[in-house]
């Protein structure tokens, strides 16, 4: 292959490579397009057709507390996971094994 | 029994005879060599999983050439000849893999894998298993700086016809700057496959020190202004979206160069698995068990290639020349490109994530963030950067897919 017909490959196989990326870029803005017009669509639907059911709230079954718990603890906005982190921080930072600690509640101050 | 007629043969039979052979001073040159990547893989922890394996190939291959008979002993683990018979159109044994399976040494039956292809396809449905297409899905105009960072491979095969390898050889010695080791011995075993040890080896030993070259890139060609930038979050995909694109991409990119079919093949249907959401075993062992056993017979058969007599000599030294200079050049192309989307973007951009571009994921992404977090500590730059990383992931196997349509 002489330097000539190098150079040609070199700058047609470059831009074949952009040429084959932006139809894919294409491609794909069209497919992100049509996904989000989707979603604004169902979100439209949604805030127009609040969905009304009625329904009668269960009666709350209290389940037995386990064996050895300290009682329930009530959870203000907080997640489980979070709630057993800060927990298991207190319980660390005083030094007290976790089942000698009794939390009533936890709440997050907004 | 004659003690002393026994130690002679014992003597010229073993290893040790063969030291002071022409070939056999190659052959111990080659043993150091394997010591020096096993020290760069073990303690360096240079690309381990495929350095340590490729340098104990080079070393097996090296020290079972010291036999009586050398590479062409029944007890050699590879025989080159064998595989020049296998590529001469006019040897009665061309393309005959049964001669090989036949006459082979345990090493030249595992590279039967790399040979037809198997090996470098099968990690890229493991590399597909193990990606998330979502940054890219968010901003599609990423892929135009993993195209930008195909710039390397096309100048390294510039330079290279220029040093006068052929147009085959060229190419493979191109496609390092890639930054994708699949792809770069996928290519070289079909267009030069006596360049594959050198190849394979400076492919993945710049792919290890992307840490070290490319920062010094980014700090030249950007300002501290552009380095500064803070991206905004990207869009949530849906998981449909996730489910669609390995289809889409298969199929357009496919019909576009069809020689890329095994590679982009294997990397969206690793990528379907994992996120069609109903094939977690598959996805599983394709991320995991199935990638972890070809990488095991990839890097020793590849290690086998780096025969003493054949690895030795100018054109190595101008492939790992010419391989770093396609490294630094995609990097450079995909760092530009970046610089103009920042202009054009009105400084949204930030310019370090164009060269994520080569497709070493995701060590490239890494380094784009840590660079940017140099810059402005409140940058977060791991996930825009991981969108151009897979684009250049899908560019290199077009650049090697067109390479193939021209020489093949």
């Amino acid at each position: 292959m002489n330097i000539g017909d190098a150079a040609i490959t070199a700058v047609f196989g470059y831009a074949v490579v952009f040429a084959g990326l932006l139809m894919l870029m294409a491609v794909l803005y069209c497919m992100g397009a049509f996904f989000k017009s989707k979603e604004a669509k169902s979100a439209d639907e949604k805030s127009k057709n609040p969905v009304q059911t009625e329904t009668k709230p269960e009666p709350a079954i209290e389940k037995p507390v386990a064996k050895g718990s300290a009682g329930r603890i009530k959870l203000y906005d907080v997640p489980d996971k979070e709630a057993a982190m800060i927990m298991a921080i207190v319980a660390d930072t005083m030094k007290k094994p976790i089942n000698e600690l009794h939390f009533i509640s936890i709440k997050e101050v907004k | 029994m004659d003690i002393l007629e026994t130690l002679k043969t014992l003597a010229s039979e073993s290893g040790f005879a063969g030291f002071l052979s022409i070939d056999g001073i190659k052959n111990l040159v080659m043993i150091l060599i394997s010591f020096f990547l096993l020290y760069l893989g073990i303690k360096r922890k240079f690309e381990p999983l495929l350095l340590v394996g490729i340098a104990f190939g080079c070393l097996l291959v090296n020290v079972s050439n010291f036999f009586s008979g050398g590479e062409s002993s029944a007890e050699a683990l590879y025989h080159p000849e064998l595989w020049d018979a296998f590529l001469d159109h006019n040897s009665e044994f061309y393309h005959s893999y049964g001669h090989i399976m036949a006459n082979g040494g345990l090493l030249d039956i595992l590279y039967i894998g790399v040979k037809s292809g198997l090996y470098p396809s099968l990690i890229f449905l493991g590399v597909g298993a193990m990606t998330d297409f979502g940054p890219l899905l968010a901003n599609p105009k990423s892929l135009l700086l993993g195209a930008a960072a195909q710039m390397g491979v096309f100048l390294a095969f510039f330079g290279a016809v220029c040093l006068g390898f052929t147009g085959e050889e060229a190419a493979s010695i191109g496609i390092i700057g890639g930054a994708d080791g699949p792809t770069a011995i996928f290519l070289t075993t079909r267009l030069a496959p006596h360049l594959l040890g050198p190849i394979a080896i400076a492919a993945y030993s710049y792919m290890a020190l992307i840490p070290m070259i490319q920062p010094r890139l980014m700090n030249l060609l950007t300002t501290e202004k552009e380095r500064k930038v803070v991206m905004t979050q990207n869009r949530t995909v849906s998981k449909t979206e996730k489910i669609i694109f390995p289809i889409v991409v298969a199929v357009f990119v496919i019909l576009l160069l069809p020689s890329t079919a095994p590679l982009i093949g294997c990397l969206m249907l690793g990528n379907l698995w994992k996120e069609c959401g109903v094939t977690e075993r598959l996805s599983d062992t394709v991320q995991n068990a199935l990638m972890n056993i070809v990488t095991v017979f990839l890097g020793i058969s590849v290690g086998a290639t780096t025969v003493g007599s054949r690895f030795l000599n100018w054109q190595t030294v101008g492939i790992i020349i010419l391989g770093l200079t396609a490294f630094c050049f995609s990097t450079v192309g995909g760092l530009l490109v970046g610089k103009l989307m920042y202009k054009l973007s009105g400084g949204k951009i930030n310019p370090l994530i164009g060269s994520a571009g080569v497709s070493a994921v995701p060590m490239a992404a890494r380094v784009s963030q840590i660079e940017g977090q140099k810059a402005n500590p409140k940058n977060f730059l791991l996930m825009h950067a991981m969108g151009p990383n897979v684009a250049g992931v899908i560019g290199s196997a077009i650049a090697a897919g067109f390479l193939l349509a021209v020489f093949k």
